[in-house]
């Protein structure tokens, strides 16, 4: 049995039947084509499929989609400008290394653009908590780390 | 080598900006019209005989385009050593033995359909432990041999055997002598985009296959064999890559499930993906091999090494891939690692009912570096010197030829070592054994190509359009180490454009010349040479245009001016400063005389000749296209396993501070500093991330990281139990390059794709020893095992 759902995607309404059985990656990647969202495991244990859902970093793997009714949804095809302006983080991923394969790098960008829209102005160790949920097997993470304190560094200007 | 514009500098990967927006298409994006899902069943035991298979309700799902077995398709066998059939009628043998596979509109559907096929199994006695299976009287695994010729023995016929000098004689001639035994286990690669492939038919039985594989020639080959052994001779086969979410090593063999898509394809006519879940990921893709080193080493009184005798048992599993093969790296560490003259290395592969290996990032170097340096260690402290001293005595020296024939060119080894004792502190911190310590770790990789193949070439094509876009087509794959912007500053510094300019199109059989594959740390060194040849190539052309159309452009301008200005007089100029190619430079895409650089009439844009010269009329029009195949001057290993198989060899040392906890046993790296000989860096920043990509690994290659297999099973299929490292774990890294400009590298580079796993692991090791007195020659050095071992030492 299908059910319309209504949500902000990357700033535009949405009106949707889903499946009330679908995971809201489901509904990104197979439905609205937003294949951006990565599914690296399904079992929310390596944040590739991370969104932002008002605010909050999330495994879109794991989150029901009934449960974005009424909510903002962030994914990384809606964080570049409309004209195609990188974003300061994924402007820093490019300048830094912070991304090689690139296969984690969309989670990776929403989980540092999660957090640094919360705090402009974040510790080390702030950034890789707020990273940790996103595994990288390429960097080691440090030019990654690094790309999200140019970011901040940028954006405070 | 002063002017270099690009190369040497930190250009952006704005070519891979996609990976940044969600727009790139890997794998899992990659969809054509009609496409069907394929999905596996797996045997349920590691030994077996298949009573029946029943498909009948599986292929009655609604969905369902094909349900195929052994059976249903020719019996025909594929691998390096030909020991399987891509789908197992008769016998299983290993948990993750593919039995059945289906096509179905969706994928959830062909996982609902794997359910209703049925298996009767007759179970059959096992074998799992390497050693057992080495015995005269060990079941076999395999009753014959892909020919059907009975077996004897799980023994692999493979000749894993080296000798130099005379060991036993340099044994009772040493002043010092430590034997130890060391196990290593399977790792997974870890691709953070899981394996996957499409497979697609024309009408005329032509073959479109879009995969992940960095080695898009090899797998053709293996395809084309494969498609001929089932019936389908002559068909034309193009592979193409999609963007590759990570390699590490798996996308060297053609796996099996790449066979099944195939099958599938032809089977429905339609074009079919299979995608693995991250469980199949762990259980079904081959890892890196476990294995086994008893090593000894002699040492004079003065620290000089006398002699190294190795001898590793390698559990192959049920099946050859490649992980069969990795003794001829294992080698490198074993015979050329340091100074030694008399060596003796002999590798066991040995058939079990475990899952089989391939290969992953260093190959069997990270494997054979832990025997080694943890002996060094050993060595030095049975000597009564500073294992760093140790190494510094017994390191190797530009111009050696190694007891394996490899000769040694550049070597900064020395720097390395220093580099690395003093930015860990290496005399203020070492022999405290204060449950904290430092070790060091040193390593030898090829740089310079591997001839493995008989060919170890990479073919690179460049056209510049009238636009003055360089478009550029490699025969190479990338899989996330930044081919895309390295060739590009390559390309830029030969041809006089800059890397903005260049187009790269990468992994597509059908354009690209022949490449050896992206492996061995190859792609900079090699396709790098073959750019700066082909690049070189394209700028002669355009210098030859400029020679003629320069002067024409000139007088034109001149004659316009006075046109629009009687009065202007033109100047004499001397265009015997620009009447051969040799007197012009093309830079920056500026164009100008040798002689007089800033020349105000001669100095030209190149998009000005290139319009002036490549459209010109009847008869006179031209194309700026260059190609250049290059293949090192190396050579294949011998029947004694000796042979200069790399142009070049890349050294490099990591030093390690860790914490020990003497109550809970867990390590805590404090430090961690990796110096790499990377000859000349083409790109700093995209150089560091290989070193700190590769030293990651090799932090969970030494403390957390294990595929667990228990009775054949992997038991631990998901990132919860397999413990690979998050930003979290906090581990501070220092990348420092070494850079030494090797004379056969593109403008001096070394490969630097696998060295910074090599030495990780044996480092930690070396300083849990110092911090607390133990050794754990068991990888990974898990809290467990170092709490056993204090224990066991009364601590």
């Amino acid at each position: 049995m299908k059910k319309e759902i209504t949500f902000t995607l990357n700033n535009e309404e949405v009106i949707v039947e889903v499946d009330p059985k679908w995971t809201l990656i489901h509904l990104l990647r197979e439905v609205l084509e937003l294949t951006g969202t990565k599914e690296g495991c399904g079992v929310g244990e390596c944040g590739a499929c991370t969104v932002i859902v008002d605010g909050e970093a999330v495994n879109s793997c794991l989150y029901p989609v009934m449960e974005v009714e009424g909510k903002t949804v962030a994914t990384i095809e809606g964080v570049a400008l409309p004209d195609g302006t990188l974003h300061p983080i994924q402007q820093a991923f490019i300048e830094n290394n912070g991304v090689q394969c690139g296969y984690c790098t969309s989670g990776m960008i929403m989980s540092a653009k999660a957090l640094l829209d919360k705090k402009s102005d974040p510790t080390e160790d702030e950034i890789r908590t707020g990273i940790s949920g996103n595994i990288c097997r390429c960097t080691g993470y440090v030019q990654i780390v690094e790309s999200i304190q140019l970011a901040a560094e940028r954006m405070k200007k | 080598m002063e002017n270099l514009l690009h190369v040497g500098k930190n250009v952006p990967r704005t070519a891979e900006i996609d990976k940044v927006t969600g727009h790139a298409v890997y794998i899992d994006e990659y969809k054509r019209p009609g496409m069907l899902y394929g999905k596996i069943l797996y045997s349920q035991y590691a030994h077996a005989r298949i009573k029946s298979i029943n498909t009948e309700k599986a292929k009655k799902l609604p969905g369902v385009r094909a349900v195929i077995t052994g059976y249903d398709i020719p019996d025909v066998r594929v691998g390096f050593l030909g020991d399987q059939t891509v789908l197992k009628r008769d016998i299983v043998r290993q948990f993750r033995d593919e039995v059945a596979a289906v096509a179905a509109i969706t994928p959830e559907i062909a996982e609902d359909a794997l359910k209703l096929i049925e298996v009767e199994y007759e179970p059959l006695p096992a074998i799992f432990d390497p050693i057992e299976a080495m015995k005269p009287d060990a079941a076999l695994v395999h009753e014959t041999d892909a020919r059907g010729r009975p077996l004897r023995s799980n023994i692999l016929p493979l000749p894993w055997k080296f000798s130099a000098g005379d060991v036993d004689k340099a044994r009772e001639e040493s002043t010092y002598v430590v034997k130890h035994d060391v196990t290593t286990p399977w790792i997974n690669q870890c691709c953070m985009g899981t394996s996957g492939c499409v497979a697609e038919f024309d009408s005329n039985n032509n073959l479109t296959y879009c995969a992940q594989t960095n080695v898009i020639f090899g797998a053709k080959q293996r395809i084309a064999t494969y498609l001929r052994n089932i019936g389908l001779k002559g068909k034309k086969i193009r592979v193409l890559n999609p963007v590759v979410g990570g390699s590490f090593g798996t996308k060297l063999d053609t796996d099996i499930y790449e066979f099944i898509c195939i099958q599938l394809a032809l089977k429905t006519r339609k074009p079919v993906k299979i995608r693995f879940t991250r469980e199949e990921e762990f259980a079904a893709l081959p890892p890196r091999q476990a294995s086994r080193f008893t090593i000894e080493q002699g040492c004079d009184k003065e620290g000089k090494l006398t002699f190294r005798k190795v001898d590793a048992i390698l559990d192959n599993g049920a099946y050859t891939s490649w992980g069969a093969t990795t003794p001829s790296v294992m080698m490198l560490p074993i015979s050329s690692m340091y100074r030694v003259p008399n060596v003796s290395f002999q590798a066991t592969c040995v058939y079990t009912n475990n899952i089989y290996s391939q290969a992953m990032r260093g190959y069997g170097n990270p494997q054979a570096a832990f025997a080694v340096e943890t002996s060094m260690d050993l060595l030095a402290e049975k000597a009564g010197i500073d294992p760093a001293e140790f190494r510094l005595i017994n390191r190797n020296h530009p111009g050696d030829v190694t007891p394996m024939g490899l000769k040694i060119t550049t070597c900064p080894l020395e720097e390395c070592i220093n580099t690395v004792k003093e930015k860990i502190k290496w005399d203020e911190k070492r022999g405290k054994k204060n449950g904290r310590g430092v070790g060091m770790a040193s390593l030898i990789h090829v740089a310079g190509g591997a001839r493995v193949y008989l060919s170890d070439g990479t073919g690179i094509r460049i056209k510049v359009n009238e636009d003055g876009e360089v478009d550029v087509l490699s025969g190479s794959t990338d899989q996330g180490q930044g081919s895309p912007t390295v060739i590009a500053q390559i390309i830029a510094e030969a041809t006089g454009f800059r890397p903005e300019d260049v187009n790269i199109v990468f992994g597509d059989t059908a354009l690209g010349l022949w490449d050896a594959g992206t492996h061995a740390s190859r792609h900079t060194f090699v396709a790098g040479n073959a750019a700066v040849r082909a690049g070189e190539l394209i700028k002669r052309q355009i210098l030859e245009l400029a020679v003629q159309h320069i002067p024409k452009l000139v007088k034109r301008s001149l004659k316009q001016q006075q046109k629009k200005n009687p009065d202007f007089v033109p100047p004499e100029l001397d265009y015997t400063l620009i009447d051969s190619p040799d007197k012009l430079e093309l830079k920056d895409r500026m164009i100008y005389p040798r002689e007089a650089p800033d020349h105000p009439y001669f100095k030209t844009e190149v998009g000005k000749i290139l319009t002036s010269g490549l459209h010109v009329g009847v008869g006179e029009s031209k194309a700026v296209a260059a190609e250049v195949f290059w293949d090192p001057p190396t050579q294949m290993l011998n029947a004694e396993m000796k042979g200069n198989y790399s142009c070049t060899y890349a050294f490099g040392t990591a030093g390690v501070e860790v914490e020990v906890d003497k109550q809970t046993g867990e390590v805590k790296i404090l430090k961690l500093v990796s110096a790499h000989d990377v000859g000349r860096a083409i790109n700093p920043t995209l150089v560091k991330g290989q070193i700190y990509g590769a030293a990651y690994i090799g932090i969970g290659y030494g403390l957390t990281e294990r595929v667990q297999v228990v009775d054949g099973k992997v038991v631990n299929a998901n990132f919860r139990d397999y413990k690979i490292l998050t930003a979290n774990d906090n581990i501070p890294v220092e990348a420092v390059i070494i850079e030494d400009p090797d004379p056969a590298g593109p403008y001096g580079a070394k490969g630097i794709g696998e060295p910074g796993l090599v030495p990780t692991a044996p480092a930690i090791a070396n300083a849990i020893y110092d911090a607390v007195g133990v050794w754990i020659k068991d990888l990974p050095i898990t809290p467990e095992k170092v709490l056993a071992a204090l224990k066991a030492q009364g601590q």
